[in-house]
């Protein structure tokens, strides 16, 4: 049954990921300004401009430049970036582990904020602790991330002169100072989305707490740990694994902002320098990657969430 | 956001808080409003401060002290002080007088970019549900496709195309914002239009048309309403985001993102004020407005809140 779902799944997401595909290919080329002129600059003559773009396929019809540039992809070719000469997917390959690190580092401060903080929120509903933590939560959701990052940087100095490391430490050099250098940016990346986590995990929680079974659990006189960890939040949590997998482009989206304050050479950063030198095939490469991510964990999610929940039955 | 929100069938039970009042319209409209305050005491403060930011950004000439670009002899980085309350930036300009213009910006951003998505959602949501079928698997296909994108990347892309300007950043993105609304507006239609009330009127002879103006779209007004605040604050977080990437309002114009960004931080050590009001400009605008939306949100359509809570 669960297999015929996931295939389902798989189905569905097809369609979604071609029209995704479509979107990527489109943007880039609706850009005004053309590239070809941006990189031959003022030394260009009508000729060269002509050659140069017959060279990059830039000059044939749009349906033709979608379909041939479809086949790459399938298998495996981004092609390559106007500016560097060099494959897509190599460079991508080289800046995918940091902004990966980045999120997942991102997701485990949100889970360590919000499910604490979420249940000592539902179990003390109503309470000053209850009204605190939904009002910070809704503080964490309206903080600017850039802002809190360069807070984060400048008052520390100011007040004991410590200043943050700038420029980046490879794993295979010093791992305690790459993944010391994470942590911060990380935890910035995490508060919007611990915010949105925490609130959903007191909605949950509530919601279970008041059901029949946990009424009995209280009446056979279980401890209130008992009853609100395995009683309730074992049941709590399956929604909030799912949202986990919705709020992944929020995460990803917000590596843009925290590479570029931190100076990371991850992949949103890549993608931002992309933009501004109109580099189409990097623009592509990098949004058909993390879109594809995107789905792919959200496929992933809805599996997590069957087995998990022994009820749920496709 | 959640998208999987279950909507209630009966959105029009809630009506009463939006006030029935054409007979003694003053009075009841101001015990409903007595009513809010006390029931939902956060939710009034978030009033409070949305208020004062429209304040700020309709009457900024009065208010600001000085123009948002005029230098001040001898005031370069000066500190808060009496008579620059937030201090002065690096040309010489007081901070106080750029952050009331900079409301503007959000304001204006902030309410175009929802009233927008509000319209390309209700029409998407709307038809998408009401009409069902193979229209809808395509056009929810389609809003799949939007929703797997992170929203940073593909307006930035977008704004890439468009270049930057207040009108691109409203554009861009109100089309993300649609997305996700057009979503929960799609499941309230569905729940609607499954009503008695709705086969009745198809019964009687009813167009399209008349069930969805008559029938559809009044009971769907609430969702609207509380999507509409709540995305507000999203809508105006992302400008400031959009400004700090240097892809808002071009300068010497204020916008609170912006004020972050360049001079904000090249001076951050030497003049900290510079980094830090435009940012508590934003957080606090933002804030009002989630504040009052969870707060509408609970008094208009209690179901719609997700989890179920409270």
């Amino acid at each position: 049954m669960l297999r015929r779902y996931l295939a389902k799944r798989l189905l569905v997401a097809i369609p979604s990921l071609l029209i995704a595909s479509l979107i990527v290919f489109t943007l880039p080329r609706l850009i005004p300004g053309d590239v070809v002129v941006l990189m031959l600059a003022e030394k260009a003559y009508a000729k060269d401009l002509e050659e140069l773009r017959a060279k990059l396929g830039l000059d044939r019809p749009l349906p033709v430049q979608y379909l041939e540039w479809l086949g790459r992809v399938a298998r495996g070719d981004l092609g390559e970036s106007l500016w560097t000469k060099r494959p897509v997917l190599e460079e991508i390959g080289q800046r995918l582990p940091v902004t990966f690190e980045l999120a997942m580092f991102g997701l485990v401060f949100a889970l360590l904020i919000a499910v604490p903080v979420g249940v000592i929120s539902a179990a003390r509903q109503d309470t000053i602790r209850d009204y605190l933590a939904r009002s910070l939560a809704i503080l964490g959701l309206s903080v600017p991330a850039f802002w809190l990052a360069t807070l984060l940087i400048v008052l520390p100095a100011i007040w004991w002169g410590w200043r943050p490391v700038t420029g980046f430490v490879e794993f295979s050099r010093d791992p305690v100072g790459h993944v010391t250098q994470l942590l911060l940016p990380a935890f910035i990346l995490g508060i919007a989305t611990g915010a949105a986590l925490m609130r959903l995990t007191r909605g949950m929680l509530l919601e279970v707490l008041r059901q029949d079974y946990v009424r009995t659990a209280w009446a056979k006189g279980l401890a209130e740990r008992v009853i609100v960890m395995k009683h309730g939040l074992r049941n709590a949590i399956i929604p909030v694994v799912t949202l986990l997998g919705t709020q992944l482009p929020q995460i990803i989206g917000g590596t843009v902002i925290i590479e570029t304050v931190f100076g990371l050479p991850g992949m949103s950063r890549f993608l931002f320098d992309a933009i501004n030198q109109r580099d189409y095939p990097v623009i592509q490469g990098v949004n058909l990657v993390v879109v594809s991510l995107i789905v792919f964990v959200n496929l992933t999610v809805d599996a997590l969430y069957a087995v998990l929940d022994p009820r749920i039955r496709y | 956001m959640n998208t999987r929100v279950e909507v209630p069938d009966q959105v029009a039970g809630a009506k009463p808080a939006l006030g029935r009042a054409r007979s003694s319209a003053g009075v009841e409209v101001l015990q409903a409003l007595g009513r809010f305050v006390r029931r939902k005491p956060l939710g009034a403060l978030g009033g409070l401060i949305v208020v004062a930011l429209l304040v700020m950004a309709v009457f900024a000439e009065r208010i600001a002290p000085y123009g948002y670009d005029d230098t001040i002899r001898g005031a370069r980085m000066k500190p808060p002080s009496a008579t620059h309350w937030l201090g002065t930036d690096n040309l010489s300009r007081d901070m106080w007088s750029r952050i009331v213009y900079g409301a503007r910006v959000s304001i204006t951003v902030g309410f175009a970019t929802i009233g927008l998505a509000v319209l390309l959602a209700t029409a998407v949501g709307v038809s998408s549900g009401y009409f069902g079928g193979a229209y809808d698997l395509v056009i929810q296909r389609v809003v799949d496709a939007w929703l797997s994108f992170p929203y940073l990347v593909i307006v930035l892309s977008v704004m890439a195309v468009l270049g930057p300007g207040l009108l691109n950043v409203v554009l861009s993105l109100a089309v993300i914002i649609s997305a996700v609304n057009s979503r929960v507006i799609r499941g309230a239609t569905i729940a609607i239009a499954q009503g008695t009330y709705v086969e009745a009127a198809r019964a009687v002879g009813c167009g399209h048309a008349r069930i969805i103006v008559r029938h559809i779209l009044p009971n769907v007004a609430a969702t609207i309403i509380i999507l509409a605040t709540i995305g507000l604050g999203t809508a105006i977080l992302a400008e400031s985001a959009l400004s700090f990437l240097g892809f808002g309002v071009p300068p010497p114009y204020p916008a609170w993102g912006g004020m972050l960004s360049g001079s904000g931080r090249t001076y951050m050590f030497r003049a900290p004020w510079m980094a830090i009001w435009p940012g508590v400009a934003i957080s606090l605008a933002v804030f009002g407005f989630n504040m009052l939306g969870d707060a509408l949100r609970d008094v208009l359509d209690p179901r719609l809140r997700g989890g179920g809570a409270r």
